[in-house]
Order: C-alpha cells, then sequence, then structure tokens
C-alpha cells in the first residue's frame, strides 16, 4: 500500500532536483503563512467581498497587476537561470532537459501571463476612469475574466511542481509536442493553461470594445478621445479578431493528443506546418496586441510630461488602427525557411516593411510632440524617452529580419532574440512600467518615491543594453536559439559572460523596483490633489484613489485633453464648468459566479491533463451549471444614494 | 454606469443625466452589442475550422473518403429541420413583439424539437460512421470533419439548454426588457447557426460528394 502511494507521487510530483525542491518548500511556507495570515487577523470576509467577489474595475486592475508582477517575478528567474546556464562554455548548472522547460516556461510566462494581465490591468485602472464611465460595459464578465485568466495562470505553474513542466518551447510547436515526441503531461498543462486563460482575454477584448464605444462621457466624440483609449480599442479588436484562432489552434493539438486525431501528426495525413500557420495567425497579431496600448501610454505620458497637445492626433490614430490591420496580415515572416515559395515570401515581407510605416510615423509624433515642450523628467517620462531609441533599434533590426532571404541567415539565431526582446522589453516592458508608475498615485492614492525609481529605470536600461546588444553580435557569429550550451571553441564566451552581467543588472533593477514600492508605502506620501502630473484628461479630475463609483457627476466633454482645457479656462479667470446636481448612481452588485466557474474550470482542465474523466467531466458540468444560474439572477444592480456620494466627496474634501 | 449608457445608446430614452431608473432598457442594448461581437469571434472560430476542413480534406491516408462516407439523404434531412427551425425561432420573436407570452414559448418549444431532431440524426449520422471504421483517429480528413461538425452540433446542443433555461424565465417573468434581450440574443444565435450550417453542407458535404 505504501509502495503504490510512493510510486504514484515519484510520477505525480516533480522529484530529483534540488531547485524545485526548494521551490516546493518555498510554495508550501508561503500558502501555509497567507493562510495563516487572513485566518489570524481574520481577513477571510474582507477578501471575499473586497476582492474576490468584486466587480469594480479598479480592484480588478490591481488583482491583474499583482498577478503580472508575481509572474515577472517567476519569468525572470527563468531568464537568470537561463544567462546563468550560458555565462560560460561547457557549464553544467541545468541539464538540457530542463533548460528546454525553461525556455518553454520563460516565453509562455513573460507573454501569456505577465504581459496580458499587466496590459488588462492598466486597461482597467485607466480606460473607464478616461472616458468617464462608472465601469466597463460587462462588470461581471470582467471579473470573470480575471479569474479565468489566475487560474488559467496557475495551472500552467502547476507543473513546475505537479507532473512536469511543458518543454517544446512557447509556442509548442508539433511534431515535438505530439504526443508520440512529448507523452507526459507537460504539453497538457501548456494547452489547459493558456486555454483557459486565452478565454478570459477573449472576453476582455469584447468588453473593452463595448465599453468603449458605447460608454463615453456626453461630448466625447471618437477623436476626442484619449490616446491610450485609442490604442486599447485597436488592442482589442484585435484580440477579438485572433484570439478564436488560438483557442481552435489548441483545442486541434489537445485533439490529437487526447483523441489520436491526426491534425499535426506526421502519420494519417497530418500537417504539423499548418499548426505553424495558425498559432502565428494568432501570435503575430498577439505581439501588436501588447504592443498597441505601450503606444498609447507613451502618448499620453509625453504630451503630460512636456505640457503640449499630442503632435499629429489624427496620424497617431491611423497609425494605431492601421497597425492592427496589417498585424493580421504579416504572419509568415515567423518562418519564411519553412519552403512556401519566392512569391509567398514576397509577400510577407513586404507587409511586414510597411508596418515600420506607421509604427515611424508614431515615433516622430512624440519627438515632435517633446520639440520645444517643457519637460518634466519623472519616472514615467524617463521610461518613455529610454523607450524610444530602444525601440527605433528594435525596429529596425526587425526590418532586417523581414528581408526574407536574409533571413535564412538570422532565422532562430540569437539575432532574433535579441530583436524580440528588444521590442518586447524595450517596448511593452517599459512602456507598462511608464504606465503603472504613471497610474500609480491614481490607484493607490499615494506617490512612489522618485530617486528608488531613477535607480530602477537606470538599471534596467543599462541592464538591457548590456544584456542584449552581445547577443545581436552571437547571433551574426552562429549562436542558434535554444541551445543549453556550447564549446570553447566557439568563441562565444565573452559575449556571453557580458551578456548574463547584463541580465543580473536587470534583475537588479526590478529588486530596486520591488524595493521602491515597499518604501513608498512605508512613507505613504499622499495624493492629496488627484493630479500630480498636472494631467490633461478625466482621470486627473478626480481624486486618488478614485471612489467607488468614479465619477459623482457625469463629466461633459467639450475638448481633447478636455481636463487641461478646464483648468487652462480656470487660470485665465474662467468659472468651472458648472456640475448637475447628484443623483443615485446605478451600480453593479458583487458576484461569486466568476471565482466559482473559473474554479470548475481549473478543476476539469486538471482533470484533462491528467486523464482523470471522473475529475473533468463532472468539472465541465460544473462550468454549465454555474452559467444556468447565473442566467437566473436578474437582481444584479443597486443604487448608491446621494447622501453616501456627498459624504465619500467630502471625505476626500471634495465640493459637490 | 447604465446612466453613461444613456447617452452613449440614447433612443431618445429618456435624457441625460436627471434619471438613472430607466437605465435597464439602454443596458440591454450593451448588451445585445456585446452579444454581436462574440458572434464575430464565433465567426473566426468557425473559419478556422472550415480552413483546417480544407486543408486537410484530401489526406484521407488510405481511409474511407467523403464520397464513400456521406449518406446525402440524411443530411438533407438535417438541413431542412435546421433552417425550418430557424423559420420557427424567428416566428417566436415575432409573438414576443406582440406581447404573445403564450405563443412566444410555444414556437421556442418547436424550436427546440426541431434542433433536438437535428441533434439526434447528427449523433446517429456520426456512429453510424464510426461504426463503418471511420474514427477521428482514423486519417486527418476524418480529424477534421469530425471537429467541424462536431463544434456546430455542440453549439446547437448549448442552444437548446440554453432556450429551455429561457423559456422557464419567460413563464416566471413574463416578456420584460431583459427577457426581450435574452430571446433576441439566441435567436441571433440560432440563425447564424444556421448560416454556419449552409457553409457545412456546402463545403463538407456538397463537396465531398461531388
Amino acid at each position: 500500500m505504501w509502495e503504490d502511494i510512493k510510486d504514484w507521487a515519484s510520477g505525480f510530483f516533480v522529484t530529483g532536483d534540488p531547485l524545485i525542491y526548494g521551490a516546493d518548500v518555498a510554495i508550501v511556507l508561503a500558502t501555509v503563512s497567507i493562510l495563516f495570515v487572513l485566518t489570524y487577523f481574520k481577513k477571510w470576509g474582507w477578501l471575499w467581498r473586497e476582492w474576490i467577489t468584486t466587480v469594480d474595475h479598479k480592484k480588478i486592475g490591481i488583482m491583474y497587476i499583482i498577478a503580472s508582477l508575481l509572474m515577472l517575478f517567476r519569468g525572470g528567474m527563468d531568464a537568470l537561470l537561463m544567462r546563468t546556464q550560458l555565462v560560460m562554455p561547457d557549464m553544467e548548472f541545468l541539464k538540457p532537459e530542463h533548460y528546454n522547460e525553461i525556455f518553454t516556461t520563460h516565453g509562455v510566462i513573460m507573454i501569456l501571463f505577465m504581459a496580458m494581465p499587466l496590459m488588462f490591468g492598466l486597461f482597467n485602472i485607466a480606460v473607464p476612469l478616461q472616458i468617464g464611465a462608472r465601469d466597463v460595459a460587462f462588470p461581471v464578465l470582467n471579473s470573470l475574466s480575471f479569474w479565468l485568466f489566475f487560474m488559467g495562470a496557475m495551472l500552467f505553474n502547476l507543473s513546475f511542481v505537479i507532473g512536469g513542466s511543458p518543454n517544446a518551447g512557447w509556442l509548442a510547436y508539433p511534431p515535438l509536442s505530439e504526443k508520440m515526441f512529448n507523452p507526459g503531461v507537460g504539453q497538457d498543462f501548456y494547452i489547459w493553461g493558456i486555454q483557459i486563460s486565452g478565454i478570459g482575454s477573449l472576453m476582455t477584448g469584447i468588453n473593452f470594445v463595448v465599453t468603449i464605444l458605447k460608454m463615453r462621457a456626453p461630448g466625447m466624440k471618437l477623436m476626442k478621445m484619449p490616446m491610450f483609449t485609442w490604442s486599447v480599442l485597436a488592442s482589442s479588436l484585435t484580440i477579438m479578431l485572433a484570439f478564436p484562432i488560438l483557442t481552435v489552434t489548441l483545442a486541434l493539438l489537445f485533439i490529437d493528443r487526447f483523441l489520436g486525431a491526426h491534425f499535426f501528426t506526421l502519420d494519417g495525413g497530418g500537417n504539423p506546418m499548418m499548426y505553424i500557420n495558425l498559432i502565428w495567425m494568432w501570435g503575430h497579431p498577439e505581439v501588436y496586441i501588447v504592443i498597441l496600448p505601450a503606444f498609447g501610454i507613451f502618448s499620453d505620458i509625453v504630451s503630460t510630461f512636456a505640457k503640449k497637445k499630442l503632435f499629429g492626433y489624427k496620424s497617431m490614430v491611423f497609425a494605431l488602427m492601421s497597425i492592427s490591420i496589417v498585424s493580421f496580415v504579416t504572419w509568415a515572416h515567423h518562418f519564411f525557411t519553412m519552403g512556401s515559395g519566392a512569391s509567398v515570401n514576397a509577400f510577407f515581407a513586404v507587409s511586414t516593411m510597411i508596418i515600420a510605416i506607421p509604427t515611424g510615423v508614431k515615433v516622430f509624433n512624440w519627438l515632435f510632440t517633446m520639440y520645444k515642450g517643457r519637460i518634466s523628467f519623472k519616472t514615467p517620462m524617463l521610461w518613455t524617452m529610454g523607450f524610444i531609441p530602444c525601440f527605433v533599434v528594435g525596429g529596425l533590426t526587425g526590418v532586417m529580419l523581414s528581408v526574407a532571404p536574409a533571413d535564412f541567415q538570422f532565422h532562430n539565431s540569437y539575432f532574433l532574440i535579441a530583436h524580440f526582446h528588444q521590442v518586447l522589453i524595450g517596448g511593452v516592458a517599459f512602456g507598462y512600467f511608464a504606465g503603472l508608475y504613471y497610474w500609480w498615485p491614481k490607484m493607490f492614492g499615494f506617490k512612489l518615491d522618485e530617486k528608488l525609481g531613477k535607480w530602477a529605470f537606470w538599471l534596467w536600461n543599462i541592464g538591457f543594453y548590456v544584456c542584449f546588444m552581445p547577443q545581436y553580435v552571437l547571433g551574426l557569429m552562429g549562436m542558434t536559439r535554444r541551445y543549453s550550451t556550447y564549446g570553447w571553441d566557439t568563441g562565444w564566451f565573452g559575449l556571453n559572460l557580458v551578456s548574463t552581467i547584463g541580465g543580473f543588472i536587470m534583475g537588479a533593477g526590478f529588486l530596486v523596483q520591488v524595493w521602491q514600492i515597499l518604501y513608498s508605502i512605508k512613507k505613504m506620501d499622499k495624493d492629496t490633489t488627484g493630479d500630480p502630473w498636472d494631467g490633461r484628461t478625466l482621470e486627473w479630475s478626480i481624486q486618488s484613489p478614485a471612489p467607488m463609483y468614479n465619477f459623482a457627476t457625469d463629466p461633459v466633454v467639450k475638448d481633447v485633453d478636455d481636463w487641461w482645457e478646464e483648468k487652462q479656462r480656470i487660470a485665465a479667470g474662467g468659472k468651472p464648468a458648472p456640475k448637475p446636481a447628484l443623483a443615485p448612481i446605478h451600480m453593479p452588485k458583487n458576484s461569486a459566479m466568476p471565482i466559482i466557474k473559473s474554479t470548475f474550470w481549473f478543476l476539469a482542465g486538471f482533470g484533462f491533463v491528467f486523464d482523470w474523466m471522473w475529475l473533468a467531466l463532472p468539472a465541465m458540468a460544473g462550468v454549465a451549471i454555474t452559467m444556468l444560474c447565473y442566467s437566473f439572477r436578474y437582481d444584479t444592480d443597486y443604487y448608491v444614494p446621494v447622501e453616501e456620494i456627498r459624504k465619500t466627496e467630502a471625505a476626500a474634501g471634495r465640493a459637490v | 454606469m447604465s446612466h453613461n449608457a444613456n447617452h452613449a445608446v440614447s433612443h431618445g430614452h429618456g435624457h441625460d443625466h436627471d434619471h438613472g431608473h430607466d437605465g435597464h432598457h439602454n443596458m440591454e442594448a450593451l448588451r445585445q452589442m456585446g452579444f454581436w461581437l462574440f458572434l464575430i469571434t464565433d465567426c473566426i472560430l468557425f473559419g478556422t475550422l472550415f480552413a483546417t476542413y480544407l486543408v486537410l480534406h484530401n489526406n484521407t491516408a488510405g481511409g474511407p473518403t467523403a464520397s464513400e462516407l456521406f449518406e446525402m439523404p440524411g443530411v438533407i434531412a438535417e438541413t431542412f429541420i435546421l433552417l425550418t427551425s430557424s423559420f420557427t425561432s424567428g416566428l417566436a420573436v415575432l409573438c414576443m413583439h406582440k406581447g404573445n407570452k403564450n405563443g412566444l414559448i410555444g414556437w421556442l418549444i418547436v424550436t427546440i424539437i426541431l434542433g433536438a431532431s437535428f441533434v439526434t440524426l447528427e449523433i446517429s449520422e456520426f456512429l453510424t460512421m464510426i461504426d463503418e471504421g471511420a474514427k477521428i483517429s482514423t486519417s486527418a480528413f476524418l480529424s477534421s470533419f469530425y471537429t467541424l461538425v462536431g463544434t456546430h452540433g455542440l453549439h446547437v446542443s448549448v442552444g437548446l439548454v440554453w432556450m429551455i433555461a429561457l423559456i422557464v424565465q419567460i413563464a416566471r417573468r413574463g416578456i420584460t426588457p431583459v427577457t426581450t434581450r435574452k430571446v433576441n440574443i439566441i435567436s441571433l444565435y440560432w440563425h447564424f447557426l444556421d448560416v454556419v450550417w449552409i457553409f457545412v453542407f456546402t463545403i463538407v458535404y456538397m463537396m465531398g460528394v461531388m
């Protein structure tokens, strides 16, 4: 009996690596201490009412951001483990199998469980406030999106200690990811983790399109929207059109593995190249999904900190929208070497080069906005200024890669690795950091320490160039991606050593950011004005943090950058716009459906991973029943009485 | 929040600021728009499955081919049943607009019966094929066939459960703005599945036996 249990456990849990035993201990300790603290301080009720069942977009945004920062830590650890393995030739720090798992989880986590939720967090924090709305169009669906993402991410991360991690690369190309070559459960964790969170992402896309198109404050025409809101619209439309392809692709891979079908197998008439096409038909738009909102953040920050109207508002809108369209016809540039033929490659090479045009337009818009502006170098602006040169170089190496014949040389080399890290770190990560620093006071009501912020900025920036510039050269010297080790005779030692040092400098930058947050919580430098940066858009017209109902009365918008214009009018001796009388505010009630349904999804995913139909089928039934029960709930909203609004506003020192 | 929805949507129904109490109507319009967007995503989902089928439909790997397997009389019967059910769901919506609750429920029940017959026929078609040795694991052609047609069938089945739940709600609450929106949405969904089926019929079955 005991022996049976031991046998089962040694197959079920991941064993044999001291790193993983260490992680096991850390996970158990962290879980126990969280449970203890919640029980000791009697916080379970609070957690349930204020966070888990909340439908408030601001709280959901904060939860997204916390989760994504945890994932950034995990993904960053993966990166540093890899850089340690590559620091010198013939290292024996990680075994090749382990290295495969780490580059796989690093990629998946950074794109899908770090960049995406950080982006959704900022969508949630800023968009309703920028357009003068009280919440998103579908608040309960919004909460469901978050919990699906969270459960998907947890399921994926569980593979680290239970069953074994996926190891077929971040896009899981078949036939390597098929059952024949990958019989373990790692790829099934991959499929279900991403599938569950992907459904959440799809719903967020729909939610924000409706929110932006239908819930803007009166007077805010489309062409008067803040640029971040425009970028969220572009990104959300792209999500809507791209994510269903991912859903199908992963489902087909699962059917191959689970039912023995032949979509992508080498036998039975399957076609692995079709997977590669399908996954990039989602995957290429995906990288624009994450970069477009960063462009929007930079646009808002540049005009705020240069104290000027954004240069070329219309061309910026045009650039955002055209990128989101063209992003759908460039996917094959990820595999010029597949052998599609000259004309196909030529088409995709040209379409890829075309995308550089709107992107270039944006860069000039930002530069001209800064030109003759009174620039203040606060942290959000620093990240923006760090971004521009970094992204220009990353973009140009992208154009080099898009030249199909040359790509036969660059393909899958460290040149490519350096390119996409430069646009993803220099573009996406810097953009979201900038956004996080920019909206932090609005989220929490206090400012982050500027001095530590500058340290973090310089460490990240210097670390970035030290880490990735050598990789361009390594790529040209013939080093290909996913090598777990290399010999002394390659001549790659020096540059790899430099690159690893750069990686650790960025790690130090991350630690400084964590320290900065903790330090600023302790210092508690409150933002009493609600407008710490002398901002331009509606979110800065209300107190920090925003009250539960956002706007006591509906703002009426006349101009682009309406709040800025209003401030100018008052400064010129004008009267503030008269505010309408308070009226009861219609708000959605909390709901437990999202967490319950997502938990069922998690259990179903886990069941499918291990072929435990006794778990998967009842859990799928649970998903269906939760959905049905929710359909019968009609009592979904309530009114905030005028008296409560008056009290809240008075407490924040605001006359109404 | 419905407040905001008001001025955005405002079909001459109340105005701007001072109410907040008649927000429901416009909330329902928002939800209906959300469903249209969902249908776009579902369109892409089916589009991807059709593309997969078109790429793989000749890869029979020595197994049975489309023209050997498909039996058109059953498929044509399925097609007529589903098209009729689309028509009856339209009649249900017409009854709803006339305020005829019993007519609405009655036509929904007819739609459910037709939909259920469609699903039954499809399942029996699948079982016959499997009996003949044409399984999902036989060839890439059959993998993509079962997945495409099965996904459509799954959508229809979900619609059936949904419609039953909706009938209970209409019986309890009558024709309100909320139930009206729900009926509108499910009839949209139902017509959408009908359109998808026309493509399935043409691309999978007709081209298969030609």
